[in-house]
């Protein structure tokens, strides 16, 4: 969902916002129900901030005013995996803390995405030894993943972008699907 | 008085006679052995004592040589003495095969984890102390991993070429 | 419901049951990864055990593997909040081990980059235990002062949390205006947020019932237990390593060390207060300093250690005996004395220890991390005790508990 730029621009700037494709009438706007529930979740959701390390610090700097994630609708972050559709793994997770991210992510209801933010959490980062999983997708399947050490705020608020685009366009039949059930099934997860 | 580091190993030469041995003075920080069977009678000593007063462990550790037989695992007391500043290290030997040091944890509180970190990284055991288990790494670990004989990465990972990073 | 109370119940038939709480290694407020497992009588405390190594990444074994100057960034990773002040520890230590002496203007930036680093780190600390006691504003109103710090460090060295800042010798480039500039901005504008944020919290009569009078420790148990930093300054011990053992000219520097009384939430909150205001006093004084520096004094950023310290490129193009140090270093042809030294700096937790021994080769034998954090943590049972599952929260927000330094 690219904005224009906003400053810098001389003359008028329009702001444009772009809303799902559909037909429009005096008072009613009809579009397929895939669309409105796609911009309804993306725009609202509530994250489940998995912070362990340092990658934690950018994320409450990225909640902070001055970078200010509420305004992509996650004004709510919540620690119960009931309440929350993403999960985001900020920092190094140990092969100790491996079976927690998976309980985690188990918990929590679907539709769910997660989101690997850091070095640590895509690969293993600098962190190649005995003790430290490279990288979460060994455990649980990850949706984006944000490079960095730690990633700017921009660079997360930009995988939250990208994840925000693969929930608007998601459908709405995917959890079900044979495809889908094979990746759990991949990663040893009803 | 000044208590200097001459003055400390007069000091513990009166007391324990030739059982410290290897005085040194690396970077002005004295460093001194004692057999392992005395390292509570000699933390005893530099903590009861009026003038020395050595009753604050800043850390506790331990080093592996395995070019040493005999003498592999040393485990090293770092003691200060917060009114003189006066810093001390002190250090044990042990053998691989029997790694058994008396655990420091009832005259410091600090021992406790501490000791339980070097058991984790060196398996050594020490003998006396409440709860000795693994602190920081997974506890079905079987073995010890800071000893030189182990590599630094899971071999068991196949993401990552070894091949890559120069050691194959 | 009358007649139970004419009952007389035998002894011990009715035992008591204490509630098992895991405070578990995933809990709000980010505070890190460490897991309590809490007894509870009610809402009272009965005891607790603690498991840690949820953040385990080896730092000692990895240390073994690097040369000198490629364990500074895991030395960044240590206590994140603060990370500059773990690289120059690191640096102080490796310049004691090689015998490198730097220049009084290069320990001047050094004290201005700690001392900020010390700020932020306190700033959220303090911030984090208002967030713990329900008071969300201070927080967010004092994070738009770290990211001006984190702009200070991306002048400097290019990155805002894990900085690895400076270089054996001294810094990688000269501060640029820009930095200087922001530092003064800091100095101007930084007083009056942090006056703002003590009245919103120091006399406010909701957090001082919350924090006064819970999770206290003497003196005497506190020293026992290793404490060290604002923890053991606020239970009325002024041990201060930038005052016992001077290192990067702090001797030139005046400035006091505050010491509470009780040791509980209350005072390490004031500490570390207080502790702020003789940081912004410090970075005062060396910001002066710095600018006292003239002509060709003022370009000095690193001291003259060519077997330690990179060359200048141009050099290195162009002059021969700087290709071959340059040489050297990168490929670990230097010679790294044999030995064993142990260096501390005063981190934003307190004694933060490096006890490093060389046997000559390219990458240290042993290095090993003394870390507040770790040594500390030890005591909260004993610091929770009989207090309530609130406090007991607020308790381990104060303590300020880093995940990175309890576990390296």
């Amino acid at each position: 969902m690219a904005r224009p730029v906003r400053f810098n621009i001389k003359g008028d700037v329009k702001l444009v916002t772009e809303g799902p494709e559909g037909y429009a009438g005096e008072g009613f706007f009809a579009t397929t129900l895939d669309k409105l529930v796609g911009m309804g979740r993306k725009n609202s959701m509530w994250p489940l901030p998995f912070a362990t390390s340092c990658c934690g610090i950018e994320f409450m700097a990225t909640m902070a005013s001055h970078y200010d994630f509420a305004r992509f609708g996650s004004e709510r972050v919540g620690f119960s995996p009931r309440q929350c559709d993403i999960l985001m793994v900020m920092g190094t997770i140990a092969k100790k803390m491996g079976p927690v991210v998976k309980e985690v992510y188990l918990q929590m209801a679907e539709p769910r995405w997660v989101m690997a933010v850091g070095a640590c959490a895509s690969s293993g980062g600098i962190f190649d030894t005995y003790s430290v999983l490279q990288g979460i997708d060994q455990i649980i399947p990850v949706d984006v993943y944000v490079p960095g050490c730690p990633p700017r705020p921009e660079a997360i608020i930009d995988g939250f972008m990208k994840v925000q685009e693969l929930v608007g366009k998601e459908s709405l039949r995917r959890r079900n699907s044979d495809r889908y059930k094979e990746l759990m099934n991949s990663y040893g997860i009803q | 008085m000044e208590i200097t580091n001459e003055y400390i190993q007069q000091r513990l030469t009166e007391k324990f006679g030739d059982q410290v041995t290897g005085f040194e003075e690396p970077y002005g920080m004295l460093t001194f052995e004692a057999p392992k069977e005395l390292n509570l009678k000699v933390l005893q000593f530099l903590y009861d004592d009026e003038v020395l007063k050595f009753r604050f462990l800043t850390d506790l550790c331990a080093v592996h040589y395995p070019e040493q037989p005999g003498r592999e695992l040393a485990v090293v007391y770092h003691l200060h003495n917060l009114e003189n500043n006066v810093r001390v290290r002190f250090k044990v030997f042990a053998p691989i095969a029997a790694p058994d040091v008396f655990s420091a944890t009832a005259l410091f509180s600090a021992a406790n984890w501490m000791e339980r970190e070097t058991y984790d990284f060196f398996g050594v055991n020490f003998v006396g102390h409440p709860n000795l288990k693994r602190i920081l790494n997974v506890d079905e670990m079987d073995y010890f991993p800071l000893r030189k004989e182990y590599p630094l990465e899971d071999q068991t990972r196949i993401d990552k070429d070894d091949e890559m990073f120069g050691r194959g | 419901m009358q007649e139970q109370q004419h009952i007389k119940l035998p002894e011990g038939s009715i035992g008591k049951q204490t509630t098992t709480l895991n405070l578990g290694p995933t809990h709000p407020a980010t505070h890190g990864v460490m897991q309590n497992i809490l007894e509870l009588d009610g809402e009272r405390v009965v005891s607790t055990e603690q498991t840690i190594g949820y953040i385990h990444r080896a730092f000692e074994k990895l240390a073994e593997r690097r040369p000198l100057f490629q364990i500074t960034p895991i030395t960044d990773r240590l206590n994140y909040c603060s990370s500059p002040i773990n690289n120059m520890g690191w640096h102080i230590t490796c310049e004691k081990l090689l015998g490198v002496k730097t220049p009084k203007r290069v320990d001047y930036l050094r004290v201005i980059i700690m001392e900020l680093a010390r700020i932020a780190d306190h700033l959220i600390c303090n911030s984090i235990v208002g967030v713990d006691s329900g008071a969300f504003t201070g927080f967010l109103y004092v994070m738009q002062y770290r990211e001006l710090i984190y702009e200070i460090y991306e002048e400097v060295c290019g990155s805002r949390l894990t900085t690895n800042i400076g270089r054996i010798g001294g810094f990688e480039r000269n501060f640029s205006n820009a930095a200087f500039e922001k530092i003064q901005k800091f100095l101007d504008e930084y007083p009056a947020v942090l006056k703002e944020f003590e009245n919103l919290f120091t006399r406010n009569r909701i957090f001082m019932e919350r924090t006064i009078g819970s999770g206290g420790i003497s003196a005497e148990r506190a020293l026992n237990y290793g404490f060290t930093g604002p923890n053991l300054r606020a239970a009325g011990v002024d041990y201060d390593v930038r005052v016992h053992s001077p290192y990067s000219s702090y001797e030139d520097f005046e400035f006091d060390v505050p010491v509470g009384s009780t040791g509980d939430n209350y005072d390490r909150f004031l500490v570390r207060n207080a502790e702020m205001w003789q940081s912004l006093r410090i970075i005062e004084q060396a910001f002066r300093r710095v600018q006292e520096f003239k002509g060709a004094e003022a370009d000095v950023y690193h001291a003259d250690a060519p077997a330690y310290y990179l060359p200048d490129k141009k050099d290195v193009y162009t002059k021969m005996e700087a290709l071959i140090y340059h040489f050297k270093i990168i490929m670990g042809e230097t010679e790294i004395p044999k030995g064993e030294v142990y260096q501390s700096v005063e981190g934003a937790n307190g004694e933060l220890g490096y006890y490093l021994i060389s046997d000559g080769g390219r990458t240290p034998f042993r290095l090993h991390f003394r870390r507040p954090c770790f040594i500390y943590y030890q005591a909260y049972p004993e610091l929770i005790k009989g207090s309530m599952l609130a406090d007991a929260v607020i308790t381990m927000s104060s303590l300020n508990l880093i995940a990175g330094e309890l576990d390296a």
